[in-house]
């Protein structure tokens, strides 16, 4: 049987699929649950930040056709209160990747040193996220800054530091530059795609927060799009996140150059085991292809 | 998102209204929805009405309930589901036993999603006891419409206004004690719910109990309303006893 084995930055994966920041990643109970029942070969965990946070009030999040539209807003307990959930966590004996987010490059490397202290495998720079003030899309738009941050990071933890960045960027290609030359172990990409829902019936905006995130099958063609792009500019590995829910849409994003794939709204599209179900496309896809390894497959549409 | 205009306004009992609205879609008994009030907030409420015409029944505790109280005919709410998984006559895996004599155990508007429970299955042939409770008498909510089913309804109230003096639990230890029953369902107050699901174990009788939790996105993908690993708004409300017992949360 073909293997869909795969390894970034030497994290070591089972399987290619990851469960993406912000999914179900708020407890450790809940993680152990997407390793066990889902079949996830990694997981990253909600974004974490210094301090407690509650996030926007209701409503935050909402289905439209092909599409999820989110404004959680960065809810989370606060780094200190989240070791004892990486514990539980780790307890699968599988990787954990700790989501973190702030918006200055100390407290980037404060949180990345407690992740490092927690256990975590490695962390996973939150520079994307639409719908929060000061955080997310709003530090990691200038290539300066995201150098800082990784700059920073990198001098605290000896654990592997992936950027996860946004489509909404000027320069992508830039910015993957700028990553790689700052020391980052691999990409990210890409995050929700700022957006928002208006009722006609109401005549006002639905969410709560105005703005939210796009996610779910609409938007990955963009996925593809950057993670195709970013992989023909840097040498570091490169994680595809966005719209996928079957092997087929992962196989793009491996053929694009991706190393390995988060899957977040897929939870909601497919159920928890979504990634059990994922990997046994991408493995059956290789099987029908004569494909041995996935290695074979990373980056085979680039052409170069 | 389902918009509906708010078609009727009922006082149910003090402090407690049901909104009527129209949604032509199929909803299982113990399913909830999310309730937008524009400008206000958004909260899961249980169907308290699962016919073409649906409901919710809401006492006034806070902000977006007080808001739901100013409601009236005409205006208009944005309705998202119905989420969730509902009761279940024929029980969760590994408990494939018919029920047909049920009991049916509520506190406060908890009452709310089993009195559509209750009409469905007893138009279905079940055989239902129920027991509610409140704090008193101008409090307890749909003691007469569960009546109306056939079903015998037993009432406890706090102060000893209505029926049993003390809590509707004890009513239901004495039914258990004197009669056999395939089912337990319930919904009220996590405190009461522990003590059903003790006192089901104690009687060896499956049990569902609805659970209530903040909730964000109502299906299952932010994680908010997680116990243990479970998501009461996609994995429950409703969860079997057992399952409840080995949860450290609970």
């Amino acid at each position: 049987m073909p293997s869909s084995r795969t390894e970034i930055a030497g994290i070591e994966m089972q399987n290619p699929t990851i469960l993406a920041s912000g999914i179900l990643g708020q407890t450790g109970e809940s993680i152990l649950r997407v390793f066990k029942e889902g079949g996830a070969g990694c997981a990253v965990t909600k974004s974490i930040g210094i301090e407690p946070r509650d996030g926007h009030g209701n409503p935050c999040a909402l289905e439209l056709d092909n599409s999820l539209i989110n404004a959680m807003g960065l809810p989370n307990p606060g780094i200190d209160a989240f070791g004892d959930e990486i514990k539980i966590a780790l307890k699968s004996g599988k990787p954990v990747i700790g989501s973190i987010f702030a918006s200055t490059p100390e407290d980037f490397a404060t949180l990345a040193g407690k992740m490092e202290d927690f256990g975590a495998h490695a962390v996973e720079l939150n520079l994307s996220c639409p719908h929060a003030e000061k955080y997310g899309l709003e530090v990691g738009t200038d290539p300066g800054r995201v150098g800082d941050i990784l700059a920073a990071v990198k001098s605290k933890v000896k654990i592997p530091v992936f950027s996860k960045i946004s489509a909404m960027v000027p320069d992508i290609r830039g910015l993957a530059k700028t990553i790689e030359a700052s020391g980052g172990d691999g990409i990210v990409a890409i995050n929700t795609l700022k957006a928002m829902k208006i009722e006609p019936e109401i005549g006002k905006p639905v969410l709560r927060n105005v703005y939210g995130g796009l996610s779910g099958p609409a938007i990955k063609p963009v996925g593809v799009m950057c993670v195709f792009e970013i992989s023909r500019e840097v040498k570091i590995p490169v994680i595809g996140v966005g719209g996928i829910t079957t092997g087929a849409d992962a196989i793009e994003y491996f053929m694009a150059g991706a190393s390995a794939i988060q899957i977040g709204s897929g939870v909601h599209y497919r159920g928890i085991d979504v990634f059990k179900k994922v990997n046994a496309e991408i493995i059956k896809f290789m099987e029908a292809h004569g494909y041995d390894d996935l290695s074979q497959l990373i980056g085979m549409a680039r052409g170069v | 998102m389902h918009i509906a205009a708010v078609k009727k306004i009922i006082d149910e009992c003090e402090n407690t209204k049901t909104i009527l609205f129209d949604w032509n879609i199929e909803a299982k008994p113990g399913q909830f929805v999310m309730v937008w009030l524009p400008d206000v907030d958004e909260v899961p409420m249980s169907l308290s009405h699962l016919s073409g015409t649906k409901g919710i029944t809401v006492e006034k505790v806070g902000e977006a309930t007080a808001a739901i109280h100013k409601l009236k005919p005409g205006d208009k709410i944005g309705i998202r589901g119905p989420f969730g998984n509902g009761f279940s006559k024929a029980g969760s895996s590994g408990d494939s036993r018919s029920s047909n004599k049920i009991l049916a155990i509520g506190g406060g508007t908890g009452i709310a999603p089993l009195a559509p429970t209750v009409e469905k299955w007893a138009a279905e042939g079940c055989e239902i006891t129920c027991a509610i409770g409140g704090n008193t008498k101008s409090k307890l909510l749909f003691s007469e419409r569960l009546k109306n089913t056939g079903s015998s309804v037993h009432v406890a109230t706090d102060d000893g206004s209505d029926g049993h003096n003390g809590f509707v639990t004890e009513v239901a230890e004495k039914l258990l004690s004197e009669q056999k029953f395939d089912r337990i369902i319930t919904c009220g107050p996590e405190p009461m719910t522990v003590i059903m699901v003790q006192l089901a174990s104690r009687f060896e009788v499956p049990i569902q109990c609805s659970l209530e939790r903040y909730m964000k996105c109502g299906f299952g993908i932010c994680g908010s309303c997680s116990i243990g690993g479970f998501r009461v708004c996609k994995d429950g409300p409703v969860f079997d006893g057992r399952l409840l017992s080995s949860l450290a949360e609970f």
